[in-house]
């Protein structure tokens, strides 16, 4: 049998289809390539956003402490002779001890070289000291020995962030600080430790003494706020929407709205809790309690959507057993169907809160972008969140912040990680193909 | 009295009211409980509802309501003449604001709060007044609640029968529940178009609507005293308007060949395995928070264009709208990617199968066949990935500017929709000022605009689905 092409073409077409040919194949290299070149952007992308979060980032994790000699001075802690707690707490100059003290080891003389000397302390230094002699009264009178923050220029010039080669007057820490800095080392003073109170403490003007705790408990109750009204509503539209709901234009506006809402940008949510909650019922600004009921608003949709889709995913046919043994239809979806789709719409609904944990622009517009140090006690107290946190500390200039920030974004990360990856996880262990 | 305290008491009391129904239900089927129309369970149900329904919906509809009755009521008891920012006048004479300061301020004193200006005796005899109002008014809330409590105890267990149709009862008010619930969506709706449509009429009282469309100036700072140079603010949004689109435009340059280009590879290009791998990867870029991009674009992107610009002698401003643009577009990646990815794979096979049969190459086949069949549903895609960049806040809020300057310079500092709102609301807003309320006008504009694209995009993804199936 011949080739029916050898038949058609005469010799000149088919030379033009073999040139043509090698064209189209490049041609299709080519496209292949920019498919490839996407992905491979994209992916470069994500890791120099997350190698750049996690070199600025990990270093806040971990803190300048310094050890000084410092003489309890009776005179200036505890003027009228006595060292009971009350009066250490209220009328003791520790920050006067603790400059007595450097002034005399570092034989410091002149106003301007006492401030640079103490500025290389934490304003959290004259704390720790107080809570020593609280702590130890028998200590007033003595020298002791003590560990204290260091300020966050030092911090930043230990972690290598301030560098020593620029000239003087471009540089936070000073020649003389370097001095004093370098015998110090040279005197084992100078030690980094893990940064506990990054974790435990609320936010602070001072870099070295800011901390997450605060923005992580708000979090916490606005995401409780947000999933006790989110979720039993959410659900409960979407049963009745997938297996109640007759087919009329009620149901079809909610459902058109439903779409319309998912797609709706997240400050439009934050411009109506302000209208709404703030203004016409008049509920406390800043409060995790607003922002939860805003976040619920904004993640209803998301969690009808997810939960209709997996009502939809159980068969028909465990419904008609289930009716064919004489179930009422209330009592099909909530014995059976329910039960089956569940898996589905937790994942659904962890998603959403994901979500919903990392959002900013509507908690801005009810207030909570103040700058709160007390950690919350309560959903009506007021407080910040961790991505208002973010935002706060990305707006401050000083060097310390960038760190902390990054320092932040890790930790919300790592939770937006952990509750992704329990979806997934939740998905894998109960998903399943009917 | 706490309003936890009360909602937990009632919680008590309700499952008291479902044993007792359910107990009353089974000594009234006596031994043959096949008598029973319904499970004793759905008696004791049936009991519970009507105990806590109705005092709780009184919970709700009173504490929304009870703080504008007592401020009422505390109003009224004030004397005569009071004392607001130093002057004594007659209490009726007072303007709104001032009235309201007063109120806000015996308010903030009751509950411990930060009380701005002084504390007067005044303040101090309103709070004492409103303290003593709230606790009554949160007595007579649990007494009410009590009895409708035990008015509902009553009445159903008294019609506790055999022959009652416990559970049809009961499950009526379920799907009642259910569909007050799928109601939400609408209400949620409505509230935002009448709260920003009452705002932004305020504002259109203030500021012409023609003025606000069609002006080239944008600066809603208003002088605090009259006399200052530039007392009135400007609000021509045209500026404002210009800088989002200009962002969105470069962020849509940098998300669709990007996404579109992964997408068609991820459904056309890649085996079962790299698809599984690479697919994740690109939903992280979706899930990372948009203040995480933002603080990247600001503390990275934004200074490498700048030194880049330098380096070849452009002048880049420090929050260039390249930069917003650029992360923008990166984050809208996977959102254009995993749309154009389901519309791509709903093209049937046979399309892609006929055209191989001519003897077309693959990428052949994808730029004339199934692009252009997916067509519509892409432009589907790039509507919604366009409406997300308009709304989208937090990058430009960080990384754009706040100068509203008419230009199409990607290296300039532009301002847009999102963050005008942002920065016109956040501090102590103050509801009759024109730069407070120019953001509830800008949000209904950005709120009809990206209704009108969703609306049309997803009708088009909607309908370029179905014709497929």
């Amino acid at each position: 049998m011949t080739d029916p092409a050898d038949s058609v073409l005469i010799e000149g077409q088919k030379e033009k289809v073999r040139q043509g040919l090698s064209r189209r194949l490049r041609a299709e290299r080519r496209f292949r390539a920019y498919g490839v070149v996407a992905i491979v952007l994209a992916i470069l992308m994500l890791l120099f956003l997350a190698g750049t979060i996690a070199a600025n980032g990990y270093s806040a994790f971990y803190q300048t402490w310094i050890k000084v000699d410092v003489f309890l001075d009776e005179e200036l802690i505890a003027p009228d002779g006595k060292t009971d707690p009350q009066t250490l707490r209220e009328e003791g100059d520790f920050r006067g001890a603790l400059i007595e003290s450097l002034v005399a080891s570092y034989r410091v003389r002149g106003r301007e070289k006492e401030n640079r000397l103490i500025a290389m302390f934490s304003t959290d230094a004259e704390r720790t000291l107080q809570r020593h002699a609280i702590a130890n009264p028998r200590l007033v009178g003595k020298n002791i020995s003590i560990w204290v923050k260091a300020s966050s220029d030092i911090d930043q010039l230990t972690k290598g962030a301030i560098r020593r080669d620029l000239p003087e007057s471009g540089r936070k820490v000073k020649d003389v600080q370097l001095v004093w800095y370098d015998r110090m080392a040279a005197e084992n003073r100078i030690e980094t430790r893990f940064n506990t109170g990054f974790f435990s403490t609320g936010d602070s003007r001072e870099p070295e003494q800011a901390g997450i705790w605060g923005a992580i408990v708000g979090s916490f109750l606005t995401m409780l706020v947000t999933l006790i009204l989110a979720f039993p509503v959410g659900l409960a539209a979407a049963v009745y929407l997938e297996e109640f709901a007759p087919k009329n234009r009620l149901t079809d506006l909610i459902e058109v709205n439903i779409n319309n809402l998912a797609a709706v940008p997240s400050i439009v949510f934050g411009l109506l809790g302000l209208a709404v909650f703030l203004n016409f019922f008049e509920l406390p600004r800043s409060a995790p309690l607003v922002g939860g009921m805003v976040l619920a608003l904004m993640t209803l949709p998301t969690i009808i959507i997810a939960a209709r889709a997996s009502l939809l995913a159980v068969p028909p046919s465990v419904r008609e057993a289930a009716l064919g043994l004489g179930a009422s239809r209330v009592q099909v979806v909530s014995h059976h169907v329910l039960p089956l789709a569940m898996p589905g719409i937790l994942t659904g609904t962890i998603i959403g809160m994901a979500r919903a944990l990392g959002e900013t622009a509507p908690l801005l517009m009810i207030g909570m972008v103040a700058f709160i140090v007390d950690i919350p006690g309560g959903p009506t107290d007021a407080s910040t969140v961790m991505p208002v946190q973010i935002y706060l500390w990305a707006d401050s200039p000083e060097r310390g912040f960038v760190e902390k920030t990054s320092g932040a974004v890790i930790v919300l990360l790592a939770f937006l990680v952990v509750m992704n990856a329990s979806a997934v996880y939740l998905r894998k262990k109960f998903e399943r193909r009917w | 009295m706490n309003y936890g305290a009360i909602l937990a008491a009632l919680l008590v009391l309700t499952v008291l009211g479902f044993y007792l129904g359910r107990g009353r239900a089974r000594a009234a089927a006596g031994r043959g409980q096949s008598r029973l129309h319904s499970l004793p369970g759905y008696y004791g149900a049936h009991v519970a509802i009507w105990m806590a329904l109705p005092a709780f919906t009184l919970f709700v509809f009173w504490i929304s309501f009870q703080g504008a009755i007592v401020e009422g009521i505390v109003w009224n008891g004030l004397p005569d003449r009071v004392t607001v920012l130093g002057e004594t006048k007659p209490r009726d004479a007072l303007p709104a604001e001032q009235k309201q300061l007063l109120i806000n301020n015996i308010r903030n004193y009751a509950t411990g709060d930060v009380v701005s200006g002084d504390v007067t005796a005044l303040m101090k005899q309103g709070a004492a007044q409103y303290l003593r109002l709230e606790a009554l008014s949160s007595w007579i809330l649990a007494a009410a609640m009590a009895i409708l409590a035990a008015v509902g105890l009553l009445l159903t267990y008294r019609s506790i029968a055999p022959t009652m149709r416990a559970r049809v009862r009961v499950e009526r008010v379920a799907l009642l529940l259910l569909m007050v619930a799928s109601t939400i969506a609408i209400l949620t709706t409505v509230g935002i178009v009448l709260s920003l449509l009452f705002e932004a009429l305020a504002f259109f009282t203030k500021v012409s609507p023609v003025d606000f469309l069609f002006g080239l100036e944008w600066s809603p700072q208003t002088a605090i005293r009259e006399d200052q140079v530039g007392a009135s603010g400007a609000f021509g949004a045209i500026p404002v308007f210009a800088g989002t689109m200009l962002i969105t435009v470069i962020a849509m340059v940098v998300a669709v060949p990007v996404g579109l280009f992964a997408a068609i590879y991820l459904s056309e290009y890649a085996s079962r395995r790299v698809r599984a791998a690479v697919k994740p990867v690109l939903e992280v870029l979706a899930g990372i928070p948009t203040v995480v991009y933002g603080f990247f674009a600001a503390l990275t992107v934004a200074p490498m264009i700048r030194d880049a610009g330098a380096a070849v002698g452009l002048s880049v401003a420090s929050e260039s709208a390249l930069a917003a643009g650029l992360i923008m577009g990166i984050m809208i990646i996977p959102f254009v990617s995993s749309l154009s990815d389901d519309i791509i794979n709903a093209v049937p096979q046979a399309l892609r199968d006929g055209s191989y049969g001519l003897g077309a190459t693959r990428s052949e086949t994808i730029r004339q066949v199934v692009l252009p069949a997916a067509l519509p549903g892409i432009v589907g895609a790039v509507l919604l990935a366009v409406s997300r960049a308009i709304g989208e806040t937090m990058i430009v809020v960080m990384a754009a500017g706040l100068s509203a300057k008419l230009t199409v310079n990607p290296f300039d500092a532009v301002t847009t929709v999102t963050v005008q709102i942002v920065t016109n609301l956040t501090g102590d807003p103050e509801f009759d000022s024109p730069k407070t309320l120019s953001a509830f006008a800008l949000g209904l504009a950005l709120f009809l605009v990206t209704l009108c694209l969703n609306v049309i995009a997803l009708k088009v993804v909607q309908k370029y689905r179905e014709k497929y199936d």
